[in-house]
């Protein structure tokens, strides 16, 4: 890009931020306002300003960014070059499809849900490390008004944070201030049928679009400027338990996502959208169907309900142009009786041609699963002893290392307190013993339903070469019975409680190595987590905990080197970004995001 | 956690002026609709209340004719609906547990309650008003446990008890102090985790100080001592930091508490607690 493209480039910028930035009070301007947001419709505001910004450029030049970032910082802007990055702070880039593969290059962009496509939840950005972590302070703090669990991990790019919240809210704020450009709630039905909470974790970029999947399962395409609903499509009936709560996946010209309900009895699948359009471009079922492969794992009708969910965010291999996706339980969650079979393919992770969603392969983590044991963490996907590898610490309480040029299991590793297998398939999978299947009266096993992990977004930081993630040593009593299928009503065949001799349930961050599966270390937190964690390139580990503290970890030792009390509970993972040169760190905590940074 | 009391009544009176269901279940004394409200129960409520709804260790017997804070149909469809504000007892759906209701769901939840509630509730055993003297009296109760604003602070105030818990759960609690802690919240409805854990700290000055947790994180801890003096400590500034289940309360043997007299206090806290 030439200098003079650059300016005319910036100048546009300035008239956005202009309209965006301007109290809308002092305005005068009316407008149609949407939501809480005051004067939302700023749509025709001026251009004042104009002339003046150039100066504030060269000004920031000088004062800002340059003297002040961390090496890596400094890097992406000697790649990106000086006008780039003052662009790009503005919010005026498109986010393309070779922006997301080439995320590592603009490490003061979080793009995609992990913050790469290898889902490792690592941000390079090294001005905040070691050393300077104990001085971190708020930034900012976003209230959402939005009451439950705020499970969502923001995007950043070019300055403008989005994110969502409960109830299918959506917004973007300027990452400097926290202040919000726009804000997009939809209107809900009164009969949707979320299982756990009506949450969501969270969008997906690309092009001049966010997606958002919603808990009346519709996929909605939001202008990223104004928040209005470019393309609105229907993936499924919600009265029958279907939902969205995922933070889909742009690749290519997709959105990729995958369908809640395990707990209502669903067929589950894994859908594309033309990011453009909104028309479907493909449809996976992890149920097969009569006469394709896997349907024999299912007794008779059982496959017509059974759940396979597909509810947290996959990752993508550029190299192989293959999506790993992992899914969820078999339905009804806690009865094995009546779907007799391994019940492909639920719990399973599903390496999928990212054009057409035909499967190349998958692997199944726990076989004909009777406690809920979504396998829907987030596959990592990492690179070790030359070869090419996904690690996904499982609900079931195993750390799998998977081989993902074929699917074959390396490895598999109790992380946490597991009590339902004592031994290995000739793959090396832990296979269930006899005392885990659950009675009418109740059986005691380890992990409980919650499992060792859950949603919790982990993290790889390859410095350390070392896997973190939130778990939760806590035991369940399992009780079956027989219920029949009512389309829309919850579909457990009966229930789990925690188990009363196990009390206190107990709660960590475990730094784990993939290379032997061994704990590196442990920090024991005072009740268990919903937190992901986030890694960084300043040495350093980020998660929260239930109590609402965030903490900063040494990732080599898992000494906190710094905390703060946000004052509620943490269901989210940390992201970081870095906006005029300066490195921040956002969690979601309450109802509010927060962003930390350097004093 | 003891902490119904007047907040969970002056609730229902606020929830009564904003009813907006049918004054009836529509569901009512239909097999099929209780069997279905067993299911929801077993997913939605029996963590708290119980497999067949005779009372959990956080959740009251919902089998009693008598509840506490619903009687009529549309009484019980609001509290399960909205919760009960100041007690453990959450807005349906919110948790985390089971997948929250329809109201068509709630209404069989209500016509399975109704099938499983025992119409004549057993008499209580003892005396209450000898009960009172006890807990106020001989037995040191009162030195500890509050009822009505009368009483101690260093445990939980058990004026709500006798309506929240069950019979068997209360002796327990005497007898076995230790066997669980005054039930922890789940996370869901954590708001206020206490747990009367035991806990034994030394200052940097070498000062002990003993009582139970008031809460706690990673960093910080916030103790009420034995005389009732609350200490805010942050973990970083202090020697040691040593924490027990083992109860701050005494075990109570029969050889200290006779059975009968357990009875007469039992009895004392549910016509408190009934109220």
């Amino acid at each position: 890009m030439t200098r003079g493209a650059a300016n005319q480039r910036i100048e546009r910028g300035w008239g956005r931020i202009s309209e965006g930035s301007r109290p809308p009070w002092k305005s005068g301007a009316s407008g149609p306002g949407r939501g809480d947001l005051p004067g939302a419709g700023f749509s025709h505001g001026g251009r004042r300003g104009l002339k003046a910004f150039p100066f504030a450029v060269r000004e920031a030049a000088r004062e800002g960014p340059l003297f002040h970032v961390g090496l890596r910082i400094k890097a992406a802007i000697l790649a990106t070059g000086l006008f780039g990055l003052m662009i790009s702070s503005w919010g005026q880039a498109q986010v393309t499809f070779e922006r997301l593969v080439n995320s590592a290059k603009e490490p003061q962009n979080w793009m995609t849900y992990s913050g790469d496509y290898a889902g490792k939840r690592f941000s390079a950005l090294d001005q905040i490390n070691l050393a300077n972590a104990h001085t971190m302070v708020a930034k900012w703090v976003y209230q959402t008004g939005a009451t439950g669990k705020l499970e969502t991990s923001p995007l950043e790019v070019d300055g403008i944070l989005y994110a969502s919240a409960q109830e299918d809210r959506a917004f973007a704020l300027d990452a400097r201030t926290g202040r919000p450009l726009w804000m997009y709630q939809r209107q809900l039905p009164g009969d949707i049928r979320p299982c756990c909470g009506r949450v969501n974790r969270g969008l997906a970029i690309l092009g001049d679009k966010v997606f958002l999947g919603t808990l009346d399962a519709h996929v909605i395409a939001l202008d990223a400027k104004t928040g209005n609903v470019v393309w609105d499509r229907v993936a499924a009936d919600y009265r029958t338990g279907y939902s969205f709560t995922v933070a889909p996946l742009a690749v290519k010209s997709l959105v990729v996502i995958g369908i809640s309900g395990g707990e209502y009895g669903v067929r589950g699948f894994i859908d594309a959208y033309d990011a453009a359009t909104g028309e479907r471009k493909w449809r996976f079922y992890t149920v097969p169907g009569p006469g394709q492969p896997g349907h024999e794992s299912w007794q008779g009708d059982s496959w017509k309900t059974g759940g396979a969910p597909a509810w947290n965010t996959g990752t993508y291999d550029p190299a192989t142009n293959q999506i790993f996706w992992p899914t969820g339980n078999p339905a009804p969650s806690n009865r094995g009786a009546g779907r007799a079979g391994d019940n492909l393919y639920s719990n399973s992770l599903l390496a999928l041609n990212a054009d057409t969603g035909t499967m190349n392969w998958y692997f199944q983590f726990t076989k004909h699963d009777e406690h809920d044991w979504d396998a829907t963490q987030i596959p990592v996907m990492i690179e070790a002893g030359g070869k090419h590898l996904i690690a996904q610490a499982d609900r079931n309480g195993f750390f799998y290392v998977i081989d993902r040029t074929n699917g074959k299991l390396l490895s598999a590793n109790a992380y946490g307190k597991t009590t339902w297998s004592d031994t290995k398939d000739a793959e090396g999978r832990p296979v269930a013993n006899s005392q885990s299947s659950p009675t009418l009266a109740g059986r005691t096993v380890c992990p409980g339903a919650l499992g060792t992990t859950n949603f919790m977004a982990p993290t790889y930081d390859p410095a350390t070469g070392l896997f973190y993630v939130t778990a939760r040593d806590q035991c369940d009593t399992f009780s079956t019975a027989p219920q029949p299928y009512e389309a829309g009503h919850a579909y457990y065949g009966s229930a789990y409680f925690p188990s009363e001799e196990a009390e206190p349930y107990t709660g960590f961050l475990k730094a784990i190595d993939p290379a032997t599966g061994q704990i590196k270390w442990k920090f024991e937190h005072t009740s268990p987590t919903w937190s992901g964690v986030l890694s960084t390139g300043g040495g350093l580990v980020f998660s929260g905990d239930a109590e609402g503290n965030f903490i900063a970890f040494d990732a080599a030792s898992g000494k906190p080197v710094w905390h703060f009390q946000m004052g509620g509970a943490v269901y989210a993972p940390p992201m970081a970004f870095a906006v005029d040169g300066k490195q921040h760190v956002a969690i979601a905590a309450g109802s509010a995001v927060y962003a930390f940074g350097l004093p | 956690m003891f902490r119904a009391g007047c907040m969970g009544l002056l609730a229902l009176a606020m929830l009564r002026i904003g009813a907006n269901a049918d004054d009836r279940n529509p569901l009512a004394g239909t097999a099929k609709a209780a069997k279905a409200g067993e299911y929801e129960f077993r997913i939605n409520c029996a963590l708290c209340h119980g497999l067949g709804a005779h009372g959990g260790g956080r959740g009251p017997d919902l089998t009693r004719a008598v509840k506490k804070h619903a009687h009529s149909d549309a009484e019980m469809f609001q509290v399960i609906s909205n919760g009960i504000p100041g007690t453990a007892m959450p807005a349906n759906g919110t948790n985390g547990q089971g997948v929250g209701m329809t109201d068509e769901e709630i209404w069989q939840i209500i016509t399975y309650l109704r099938s499983q509630e025992v119409k004549v509730p057993a008499n209580a055993k003892g005396n209450a008003a000898r009960g009172k003297d006890l807990f106020y009296g001989d037995a040191n109760c009162s030195l500890c446990h509050m009822v009505a604003g009368k009483g101690g602070r260093l445990g939980p105030d058990l004026t709500a008890v006798g309506g929240s818990r069950t019979r068997e759960a209360i002796i327990d609690s005497v007898r076995n102090p230790s066997r669980r802690l005054a039930w922890g919240l789940t996370e869901a409805t954590k708001e206020f985790p206490q747990e009367y854990e035991s806990v034994t700290v030394v200052t940097a000055d070498g000062k002990q100080i003993k009582g139970i947790t008031l809460n706690e994180d990673s960093f910080s801890v916030q103790i009420m001592d034995t005389s009732e003096q609350i200490h805010l400590l942050e973990k970083d500034n202090l020697k040691s930091f040593q924490k027990s289940r083992q109860s701050a309360m005494p075990t109570y043997g029969t050889d200290f508490l006779s059975d009968k007299d357990l009875e007469d206090i039992v009895a004392y806290l549910s016509s408190v607690g009934a109220k």
